[in-house]
């Protein structure tokens, strides 16, 4: 998505240089509009301030001056008066004004026709942002000068100044504005969202190694998120209509009267606040033009308006420039979206860079598999130690996310689905605790923080394909913060993200898969499963709770030994079973009915990516014509493509595979000190698709022959 | 022949308890305990004492392979013991045919005699006896044209040269078949404990540098192979999985990097993972089976499987007295043998989460550890026994050169 956007921004930047900065002006007028329709719809919203009692514009200016500390969130507590006017500067400064930015609160009365009050605002992009955000919906006007705008305020100096004039406009003209509250006010946190370096790409490795390019890549994920804030690209004409429909609909006063209401009536989607963003933009566009024609306006925003009439008759023109980039979109979309190649750990400047970024000092492994080169392997237990002094230190990291790091490094927490919600569980709690420091923006600030939470984790224990999967979700929604959410009300609204992605994908996604398969046990069945994947233990125990006869046959291997836990819980619930190690699989496979296994992850070309072994599992249960049914959860589809196990993997401790349980003498002790002799402990491994007779997700049952029409992409 | 009862039943309950291991310790104390139980027979003096020496062993062989089935070794060796009688009776008769002129009045010349005459009678006769039990092929017929028939004339002969011969030397003869069918049996122990070295000769045939090689668990016949290439300085690289549930292949590991070859232990479960980069799989075997087929340690189906996916050659070294001339029905069950779970779970581990309460005679909780894993003949690109490679399509021509056909069944003549 991002980069879709990306290359439509960067069209539009270049075809529309030439004249955005008079269409700034409307558009800033048109964004003082809107913003106002956003405090009415504030006011309107009974969850906004749960323990506000306050009159609405009270409440929001309260909000402002001194971030309200609602009980929910005691993270909220730090006081700081004031922090719009910081955040205002902070923005001023990523704008690259070099100006002496004014600290002057933006709401004092009279400054609006000054040059100086107005400035912060504009700086504060504010004045910037609202015209990016119109790009997606707004086609005709709003495109041509909002891509301009991201690049522009972040490094282009020599159009800013003027702009810099333009944008300082209308946002003061809404402060002063004697009818409009001020609850217009409310934008900043927004348009701090909007520069929030949120990398909704799919690689999570990327994140930690593009840090070094954060302003760039931030300008163009505003873009991004901004559009990706609509629907889709393709409805930018009804759009359009819909806003010329409220343009004739109402007079100044009419629209935002009528737009909370609208609001009101399906708050809680999402949807409905987009239509509103959509109304409200119609309304700012009324706005301008009417204050225009109206007159009490400085003669900055005359200047304004004036470009705003400018700006419709381009607009048609610009529908069918866009046309053209919506053709021309895919291929630069394709290549964009092409996942970044991971960190390759041969690659020794790269390695050396990371180092130098690394948290935890980990000393690399002795005698590495030559053919393992790439993967990261490090002497396992060098980095407790290190971790634990280092606990009062690691001032960024929260103590939540610092103990699942732990716990991933100790091997406490495993299995794909566990370690991915104790991630989520932890960065949940760390969003809670969240402040936005001064002179930050919360998107940007907290995306970056969860950047440095994940290469944290990475650091641990690379990270699964499915937890990739949950950070890029993580990540698109704080980029998708609606721009008018408060703190506490943006984290709430992350946490409750957070709470359903789990509920969801997660435990909602089992019970789903629970009920496809249960469809495929029946009375006699003999069921074998390698491993102990949380989802066929449910299946299990279900079949077991509704009475089916059947047994069930737990293959283990070395060097972790997971069935036996499994095997334990089974027992213990009164499952006949039979274990047994993966050697042994020819011997078993006679009596076997059925076989069941989970996936860690499963590739666009069918390959399932699974706990290592499991492809022998499968590979032995084809050559027996005993069918392979493979559970996975949808969220852990991933467009990735692999062949064999080789090119990406974990390496596990080497050590543990000398130590052989119940057997007393030591063959391998010192193994470090031979260079011929080398232990490898691979993680996972590669199914070929044909193994897979059939896939169970949470979305149905998936045959694996239909891997030919790409079906598997729907997961993606 | 009391003197060599304890001798047996000491050995049988050696296998019974399974002190003895292994198919080359079984084959070689077999072969030895058969040598013993040949010496002490009493040549009787009736008409035929091949076929009573014959009958001694088999009694005995019996008694072995019911001790432990699943060594098929010993029926091996039983059968190759057999196999030899047969050939010394034949040989001596023919020898007896020639000699009758020279040895008829001069049985104090014997021991004199006796000294030339084995090597003779067991080296040249007893190949020729064995080209006549051979089928005529393309190699006989380049390697010795005229001998054949000769022999065949021999064999035709001794119907009616029986007579003459035991008639007249008959003491001699006895004494002769049964110091030839030691000096036999000696050379078979030779045979046994020195296969490693004609297999190895033929490793830097088949390694090529840097090649990679993956193997399971630990055989010394693949330890010896591996050596004999590195020590004709060939370079190259060796995946051993560590073969659950005994995990011998950390012992071949470290085996073979005493002798500095890179090896790189993986556990079994990512053989599939690995096999990929793999140039060619070698593993010893428990037994080979008529069929070609291979019964060889648990795990190495999937090894082969694996191979076959990738299409890597799956190279099975193994000594002539794995051999076996059975041909296999069932042998994942039949063949093989289950293991104390011990290996698998201790003792004790789970008492906690069974329920004993609900005992109504089928256990909650069953541990399978079986010992031998069948390899069927098409998952084997070859076999490098101590005669040569050979695919396994042909292992029923080399068991016809071991073999009699009428020993495949170890069982007394007196219960037929």
């Amino acid at each position: 998505m991002s980069a879709k956007f990306y290359g439509l921004s960067h069209f539009v930047f270049e075809k529309s240089l030439s004249y955005f900065c008079s269409l700034i002006l409307g558009v800033h007028s048109k964004c003082a509009f809107r913003s106002y329709s956003y405090g009415l719809w504030w006011l309107t919203q009974p969850s906004a301030f749960p323990n506000e009692h306050l009159g609405p514009t009270k409440a929001i200016i309260h909000h402002r001056i001194a971030p309200s500390p609602s009980p929910a969130q005691p993270g909220l507590t730090r006081t700081v008066p004031p922090a719009p006017p910081s955040r205002l500067a902070l923005a001023r400064s990523l704008v690259s004004l070099s100006r002496t930015p004014n600290p002057r609160p933006r709401h004092k009365p009279s400054a609006s026709a000054a040059m100086d009050p107005r400035r912060p605002p504009r700086s504060l992009s504010g004045g910037v942002e609202p015209k990016i955000r119109q790009v997606g919906f707004f086609t005709p006007d709003a495109s041509a000068p909002s891509e301009p705008l991201a690049p522009a305020a972040a490094a282009v100096p020599a159009p800013s100044t003027k702009q810099g004039v333009a944008a300082g406009s209308p946002p003061a003209s809404d402060d002063l504005s004697p009818g409009r509250l001020s609850p217009v006010m409310i934008p900043p946190p927004r348009h701090a969202d909007l520069l929030a370096p949120g990398s909704p790409s799919p690689v999570v490795a990327d994140s930690i190694l593009a840090t070094s390019a954060p302003a760039r890549s931030s300008a163009r994920l505003d873009v991004a998120s901004e559009i990706a804030d609509d629907d889709s690209w393709s409805r930018a004409p009804s759009s359009i209509e819909l806003e010329e429909n409220k343009r004739s609909l109402a007079g100044n006063e009419g629209a935002p009267t009528s737009i909370p209401q609208k609001q009101k009536t399906s708050k809680a989607e999402r949807r409905a606040i987009q239509e509103a963003q959509r109304a409200a933009k119609a309304a700012a566009k009324e706005a301008a033009n009417a204050a225009s024609a109206a007159g009490p306006v400085t003669s900055k925003q005359a200047k304004a308006a004036k470009t705003a009439k400018k700006e419709v008759p381009q607009a048609a023109s610009t529908v069918a420039s866009e046309k053209k980039i919506t053709e021309r979109l895919p291929e630069r979309e394709r290549k964009l979206d092409a996942p970044h190649p991971r960190m390759q750990f041969d690659d020794v400047h790269k390695v050396e860079k990371a180092k130098k970024r690394a948290v935890v000092n980990q000393s690399e492994a002795r005698n590495r598999v030559e053919l393992f080169r790439h993967l990261p392997q490090y002497v396992h237990g060098t980095q407790l130690p290190d971790l634990e002094s280092k606990f009062f230190q690691l001032e960024p990291m929260h103590p939540s996310v610092y103990k699942v790091g732990l716990q991933y490094l100790s091997g406490e927490v495993s299995g794909g689905n566990g370690r991915c919600i104790a991630m989520l569980l932890a960065f949940r709690e760390a969003i809670k605790d969240y402040t936005t420091p001064p002179n930050k923006t919360l998107s940007r600030d907290l995306t970056a923080k969860i950047s440095s939470y994940v290469s944290f984790l990475i650091e641990c224990r690379p990270l699964s394909i499915s937890m990739g999967n949950a950070i890029r979700f993580l990540k698109s929604r704080i980029a998708k913060l609606p721009h008018t959410l408060s703190e506490s009300e943006a984290k709430a609204s992350l946490q409750s993200d957070i709470d359903r992605f789990i509920n969801e994908k997660i435990v909602v996604a089992d019970k789903a898969i629970v009920n496809h398969a249960i469809t495929k046990v029946r009375d006699n069945d003999v069921l074998l499963t390698y491993g102990s994947p949380s989802v066929v233990e449910m299946i299990l125990d279900y079949a077991h709770e509704l009475g089916r006869k059947f047994r069930v046959i737990v293959v283990d291997s070395r060097p972790k030994l997971e069935g036996q836990g499994l095997l334990r819980r089974l027992v213990a619930k009164g499952i006949n079973c039979t274990y047994t190690h993966i050697n042994a699989i020819s011997y078993i496979m006679h009596e076997v009915t059925r076989v069941f296994l989970g996936a860690s992850s499963i590739l666009s070309n069918g390959t399932v990516y699974s706990r290592v072994g499991t492809a022998s599992v499968a590979m032995v249960a084809h050559a027996f014509g005993v069918p392979v049914l493979v559970c996975c959860e949808a969220y852990k589809f991933h467009e990735r493509v692999q062949l064999d196990s080789i090119c990406a993997n974990e390496l596990g401790d080497p050590d543990v595979i000398l130590k052989v349980p119940g057997k007393a003498e030591d063959h391998l002790k010192n193994w470090a000190e031979n260079t011929n002799l080398q232990l490898l402990n691979l993680t996972y491994d590669a199914t070929p698709p044909d193994y897979v007779s059939m896939i169970i997700t949470d979305y149905g049952m998936v045959r694996y022959d239909s891997r030919y029409d790409q079906s598997f992409n729907l997961f993606i | 022949m009391p003197d060599v009862q304890p001798l047996v039943s000491d050995f049988v309950l050696k296998l019974k308890r399974r002190k003895v291991e292994g198919s080359h310790a079984v084959a070689r104390q077999t072969a030895e305990l058969l040598r013993s139980v040949v010496s002490q027979h009493r040549m009787g003096s009736s008409a035929n004492q091949a076929a009573a020496l014959a009958d001694a062993v088999r009694a005995v062989g019996e008694q072995l392979i019911a001790a432990n089935p699943i060594e098929l070794a010993v029926g091996n060796i039983v059968r190759r013991v057999l196999h030899i009688i047969k050939e010394e009776d034949i040989s001596s008769t023919a020898v007896g045919i020639e000699g009758l002129s020279v040895t008829v009045d001069s049985d104090d010349e014997y021991d004199r005699e006796d000294d030339d005459r084995p090597s003779l009678s067991a080296a040249v006769l007893a190949a020729h006896a064995r080209n006549a039990l051979r089928a005529p092929s393309l190699q006989t017929l380049l390697e010795d044209i005229p001998v054949s028939p000769a022999i065949s004339r021999t064999a035709s002969s001794t119907g009616d040269s029986d007579g003459k011969s035991k008639s007249a030397g008959d003491k001699t003869s006895t004494r002769k078949l049964k110091h030839d069918v030691i000096a036999a049996i000696g050379d078979l122990i030779d045979e046994i404990d020195s296969c490693y070295e004609p297999i190895s000769e033929q490793a830097v045939e088949l390694i090529h540098q840097n090649e990679v090689i993956l193997t399971l668990g630990r055989s010394r016949t693949v330890k010896e192979f591996l050596y004999a290439a590195k020590e004709k300085k060939r370079s190259f690289r060796v995946f051993v999985a560590e073969g659950a549930p005994r995990y011998q292949g950390h012992v071949l590991a470290k085996e073979l990097v005493e002798k500095g070859v890179q090896t790189t232990v993986i556990t079994d479960s990512a053989v599939f993972a690995m096999i990929s980069r793999v140039n060619m799989v070698i593993v010893g075997a428990h037994a080979v089976m008529a069929n070609g087929g291979v019964i060889a340690p648990v795990g190495m189906n999937m090894v082969a499987l694996a191979a076959q996916r990738h299409a890597v050659p799956f190279v099975v070294v193994a000594g002539s007295h794995k051999l076996c001339p059975l041909y296999p029905h069932n042998p994942e069950v039949l063949l093989n043998e289950l293991k104390s779970p011990s290996d698998l779970l201790d003792f004790g581990e789970f008492s906690d989460c069974m329920n004993f309460s609900t005992q109504d005679g089928s256990p909650l909780l069953n541990v399978v550890n079986p010992t031998f894993d069948y390899v069927p003949p098409k998952l084997v690109s070859l076999f490098v026994t101590d005669t040569g490679g050979h695919s396994p399509s042909y292992m029923y021509r080399l068991i016809a050169e071991y073999y009699s056909a009428d020993d495949l069944v170890v069982r007394r003549k007196s219960t037929a």
